[in-house]
């Protein structure tokens, strides 16, 4: 699951910066951690564009079989406001 | 026919007769009533009907209770408990008994559903259905988030405004169930079953808008209840508003208030994710700045010691390149956090221009650090003092001491090790004794 692999790789990120801070770190160790905490933002901005827009609604058939469709929401909004006009009405 | 005291009776009933007879006037009478008692000599026969006593202090009453009415009741029925009973009387004439034949049972001061709201969530508590230990974390960035709602109530509009306002890009997959009313629960069952069965789905938002505790039951029922245990998908369960609580809020892994709370555990905001990696990115990189400036000061530091006057023109070439590349460094470094800060749709160029620049400039900087180091380290009497040597110095340290002819009794000393130095009191100066007299003592 990529969801798990974006969480760790955000602890990491994490870790190193924590690292970074605490200092004590040899020129070689500072900038490898440099370089990969780099990549790894690098990565977890990837992964936040990867994921596509879909809402889709399951339905089952006579035989019991699913299959998906795209959903769209009611457009609630504007059904309800014209309600509300009616309902101002005096008679 | 004559008896006893002499008295004719008028009428003879056989047993029959005066048990209708009983069984019409009681029937009549009593066509509906309401009594209230304690349940006892509770008995479910296996076709289902079910047989009790009601008991007051002084009486006791026999009721049956067929199976197509105990279906309706949602509590547990059982002795000792105080219930309210509604009914009517009948008379069982093979028996010659009267009995109370109950079609709604009532706890006395609560209502049913109240009751078998409780007596399921103390069951599921014991069995330990909503132990902290059972509950599942959330993930952090969910890619398909499986929605087991009405795909026509209020819960599935809020739900879906809520997610897509905060990550655009989500994929949301609704299995349709009904909510309320006869089927809802085993429909709501299938969906939890089904959305986690499929291997892709990394969070189950289930619930429904407010309603009456009539409406939401479906969710206070055990079939959801055990579903939701045994779903291995992390669930939120949002049924009603803030003050409805129902068991299936005890068993998911997480309770949200109300749909568009579910909808906003589901996922961070997308700006909020990226502020957090762009803060950790910014860290690293004044890190590696301070970092870099640090080694850069320390260099120079010694650099600008007595100890380097002689090598002092080579020292000043090895500064004015540490000081180039340093530049160049800054400036690309620099360059990025101000785009960091500046464009933030264009992160992907910046983080290409970081890897390339700030890496191809790091990695040259790397080099030729290490050069210089090595270079340094060759020249460097430091080396040497690393080991555990000191050197000696007078005039407040001011002058190196080379030789022994230099030492004055009484006079103040200056001695320093690689790191730490102490100032000493000169009390004797023997100016033949050879140092390997004193090496081979201190190997004894």
């Amino acid at each position: 699951m990529r969801d798990l692999s974006f969480e760790k790789a955000l602890a990491e990120l994490e870790k190193i910066v924590e690292k970074l801070e605490g200092g004590d770190l040899s020129l070689n160790e500072s900038l490898a951690l440099f370089e990969k905490g780099v990549k790894l933002a690098r990565y977890l901005r990837e992964e936040l564009q990867k994921a596509e827009k879909k809402v889709e609604i399951l339905l089952k058939d006579e035989k019991g079989e699913t299959r998906k469709e795209l959903f769209e929401l009611p457009q609630e909004e504007e059904s309800s406001a014209s309600e509300k006009d009616e309902d101002d009405l005096p008679f | 026919m004559k008896v006893k005291n002499g008295i004719y009776p008028e009428k003879v009933y056989t047993v029959s007769e005066i048990t209708r007879l009983v069984k019409q006037a009681l029937e009549s009478t009593f066509p509906l009533i309401w009594i209230e008692g304690e349940m006892s000599n509770f008995f479910r026969h296996h076709s289902g009907h079910l047989y009790f006593t009601l008991k007051d202090e002084a009486s006791q009453l026999r009721t049956v209770m067929f199976r197509s009415e105990v279906k309706q009741v949602p509590f547990e029925m059982k002795d000792g408990l105080q219930v309210i009973c509604r009914g009517h009387l009948n008379v069982y004439e093979p028996r010659g008994e009267y009995q109370l034949v109950v079609e709604v049972v009532e706890p006395k001061g609560k209502g049913a559903l109240q009751l078998a709201f409780e007596q399921l969530r103390e069951k599921l508590k014991k069995e330990g259905l909503f132990d902290t230990k059972f509950k599942k974390k959330l993930p952090l960035l969910p890619k398909k988030v499986g929605v087991v709602t009405s795909p026509s109530g209020a819960a599935i509009v809020d739900i879906i405004r809520t997610l897509e306002r905060r990550f655009a890009r989500l994929h949301i997959l609704i299995y349709p169930v009904k909510v309320q009313g006869e089927g809802a629960a085993d429909e709501i069952v299938e969906g939890i079953d089904y959305l986690g069965s499929l291997a892709d789905i990394d969070v189950i938002i289930m619930g429904r808008g407010g309603g009456s505790i009539e409406d939401l039951w479906a969710f206070n029922e055990e079939k959801v209840a055990r579903a939701i245990f045994n779903c291995s998908v992390p669930i939120i369960s949002a049924v009603g508003h803030e003050i409805d609580f129902t068991i299936a809020d005890f068993v998911a892994d997480v309770r949200a208030s109300t749909p568009s709370v579910a909808a906003e555990m589901v996922i961070e905001k997308e700006q909020s994710f990226l502020e957090r990696i762009g803060t950790f990115e910014k860290q690293i990189i004044s890190q590696e700045k301070y970092f870099l400036q640090e080694l850069k000061s320390e260099v120079l530091s010694l650099a600008h010691h007595k100890i380097f006057q002689n090598f002092k023109i080579k020292l000043l070439n090895l500064e004015q390149k540490i000081d180039e590349l340093e530049t160049k460094a800054w400036n690309t470094i620099q360059k990025e956090q101000q785009k960091i800060g500046e464009n933030k749709s264009s992160v992907i160029l910046m983080e290409e221009k970081i890897k390339n620049n700030v890496k191809r400039m790091l990695q040259n900087f790397q080099g030729q650090w290490e050069k210089l180091a090595a270079e340094l380290h060759n020249l460097s009497p430091l080396n040497i003092l690393k080991k555990g040597y000191t050197l000696c110095w007078r005039d407040e340290g001011q002058r190196l001491v080379r030789q022994i002819k230099e030492v004055h009794i009484e006079s103040e000393m200056i001695v320093s090790f690689f790191k730490g130095e102490f100032t000493c009191l000169v009390k004797n100066v023997d100016s033949n004794k050879l140092i390997k007299s004193r090496l081979s003592k201190e190997e004894r």
